[in-house]
């Protein structure tokens, strides 16, 4: 179970396996190690193996594209017909959606096969998956650790090859910091580059789906797949069809580096900061050249975030209130009765800080002084970037100023658990495309993350900078040793 | 600034969550919390700059006007927790 999206890809092609065969081989391992780890919320063997017929049956058909046949997991956040989708949140217990995500029909139409619904923090609020409904997921490096978050479920499952690839949405970091934390590549494209239709919907104008998978060439083959402009998503881009794979082997002399001065500072100690120091050291031997710059502002984008993420959050959030679908309280007096004890019972506590938060930054007489001011220094953060990228091809840093801390470590206080997306952030709030890499290991053994952020667009780019990275270090192969 | 536990009631009021007295008194301690780390941002002088709502400077597309999406009402109503005759049905509302 050590092989790359590419290589099974192969195995397919030449014929040496079908993805009957495949699917079976992860569905096994899901099932060994799943009750351990808790990484999947929905398996469901009978389904998966009609998709893997289905695709074995266009490859015999001549009509196999490139992953034809692969399977992938998804994070739960994405509307899948026929399969029981929560968010992570009791309020969607019984939602067996009725429709498909745009990205889960683009992964239909390549022929890829769904082996599960992976587990995450509840409607994506968390950075360590303690808030779902279904219990955490334990981090296949350290199972008394957390995975990081949301995309807990999908970081996990990657890492112990319980499937060779995931797909996850990042609103703040939960693409980002999960596959730090999990020693996987994942990537959080370009707002817009992904369509959000079907993607159950968090903070509109942060959210964006994206791979998570084990090496940088497995994200841009899973790229290829899931971008592309769709008319039911308003905010979806309408761009000419990327290749993403088509800069991967460019060599890397002549790139400029940015480093910003803020990443580097008093909260970067110990062996994050090492192993991002020798990172950067690989790249200048590689021939890129590195610049320092600021980004003053990112300081602030914590703030910021949360005050626009509970904002719209408290928009979004407003749809469950027990008569369309999803839990409704079973004893109720009135209308009014129903909706709060529908939505006391069934979000969670985190999920209902953050709807409080937002309701209380829109409420009359603070709407300036905390959304307008937010969205200020939304601007202010994203101009620092702008301002970078004239010096720079691409930003390099941590991604997480930790590695995997201890379930339980953070959970009741969520000041210090919002934190940990200090580096991530910013790149949400300017709308830019951001991956994180492995780079390394802490003295417990546990994964470092090397973030890169590009410019808009860049994604090719920045898939060019981790490829060629990944071709002379081996941080991305190492496994957890699970068994199994 | 700080909020007290009427503000806390009165939000979730709004938010139409219903909140015990001890959650009550718990929420408002944890939102003072994430306050105090929101509060830095009022130190900033932004006077003149133009607040950021989205990461694209997008208009909205307009679609030309016919019938898209076919009639689901049956699969989608599947899934609620109380229907009749095509119907959601709530509490009454009007006596």
């Amino acid at each position: 179970m050590t092989h790359t999206l590419k290589s099974l890809s192969t195995l397919l092609a030449e014929g040496k396996a079908s993805s009957v065969e495949l699917c079976q081989d992860y569905l096994d391992r899901i099932e060994g190690l799943n009750p351990t780890l808790n990484a999947f919320i929905t398996v469901d063997r009978d389904k998966t193996l009609a998709e893997a017929r289905a695709a074995d049956a266009l490859r015999a058909s001549g009509n196999a594209g490139p992953l034809t046949g692969v399977p992938v997991a998804h994070k739960d956040i994405f509307c899948a017909e026929g399969w029981l989708t929560t968010c992570g949140s009791k309020m969607l217990s019984n939602f067996v959606s009725p429709y498909d995500a745009h990205v889960i029909q683009q992964f239909k139409t390549a022929g890829m096969p769904c082996l599960g619904k992976t587990n995450m923090d509840e409607f994506a609020m968390g950075s360590s998956n303690e808030t779902s409904f279904y219990g955490p997921v334990k981090n296949p490096w350290d199972t008394a650790r957390v995975p990081g978050g949301s995309s807990g479920g999908s970081a996990a499952c990657v890492a112990a090859r319980l499937a060779p690839a995931a797909t996850g949405t990042d609103t703040g970091g939960s693409i980002r910091q999960p596959a730090a934390l999990c020693g996987i590549t994942g990537l959080k494209p370009t707002y817009g580059v992904v369509s959000r239709y079907g993607m159950i919907a968090f903070a509109s104008s942060l959210d964006q789906g994206g791979p998570m998978a084990r090496s940088a060439e497995d994200c841009a083959l899973l790229l290829n797949v899931m971008a592309g402009f769709d008319g039911r998503d308003s905010t979806s881009l309408q761009r000419e069809k990327e290749d993403y794979t088509r800069d991967l082997n460019q060599p890397l002399a002549g790139l400029k580096i940015g480093l910003p001065r803020e990443f580097f500072g008093e909260g970067l100690t110990g062996d994050t900061a090492r192993a991002v120091d020798e990172a950067i050291a690989q790249y200048r031997k590689l021939g890129a050249k590195t610049v320092e710059v600021g980004l003053p502002n990112s300081r602030l984008s914590v703030a910021a975030y949360y005050v626009l993420a509970p904002a719209e959050a408290s928009s979004n959030l407003s749809r469950f209130d027990g008569v369309r679908y999803g839990y409704r309280t079973p004893e109720y007096t009135d209308l009014l009765d129903m909706y709060e004890k529908t939505r006391a019972e069934g979000f969670g506590s985190e999920v209902k800080r953050r709807i409080l938060i937002g309701t209380y930054v829109l409420s009359h007489g603070y709407y300036d002084a905390y959304y307008i001011q937010a969205q200020k220094l939304r601007r202010l953060i994203a101009n620092d970037f702008a301002e970078a990228f004239r010096r720079c091809d691409v930003i390099l840093g941590p991604t997480a100023p930790t590695t995997a801390f201890r379930l339980g470590e953070k959970a009741d206080d969520p000041v210090q658990m919002y934190l940990s997306d200090i580096y991530t952030i910013a790149v949400n709030l300017a709308g830019l495309p951001g991956m994180s890499l492995p780079c390394g290991f802490d003295g417990q053994g546990l994964p470092i993350g090397l973030q890169l952020i590009g410019n808009y667009f860049g994604e090719a780019r920045m898939l060019n900078v981790a490829h060629q990275y990944q071709l002379t270090t081996d941080w991305h192969q190492r496994a957890p040793s699970l068994g199994g | 600034m700080s909020l007290s536990i009427e503000d806390v009631r009165r939000i979730a009021r709004l938010a139409r969550i219903r909140v015990t007295d001890a959650e009550a008194a718990q929420t408002q301690h944890q939102l003072n919390g994430i306050f105090g780390l929101i509060e830095e941002m009022q130190g900033v002088d932004t006077r003149g700059i133009e607040p950021m709502a989205h990461a694209q400077d997008l208009s909205q597309r307009l679609r030309p006007d016919v019938v898209s999406e076919p009639n689901r009402r049956e699969a989608f109503q599947a899934i609620a927790p109380q229907t009749e005759n095509g119907l959601y049905l709530v509490p009454k509302v009007i006596e």
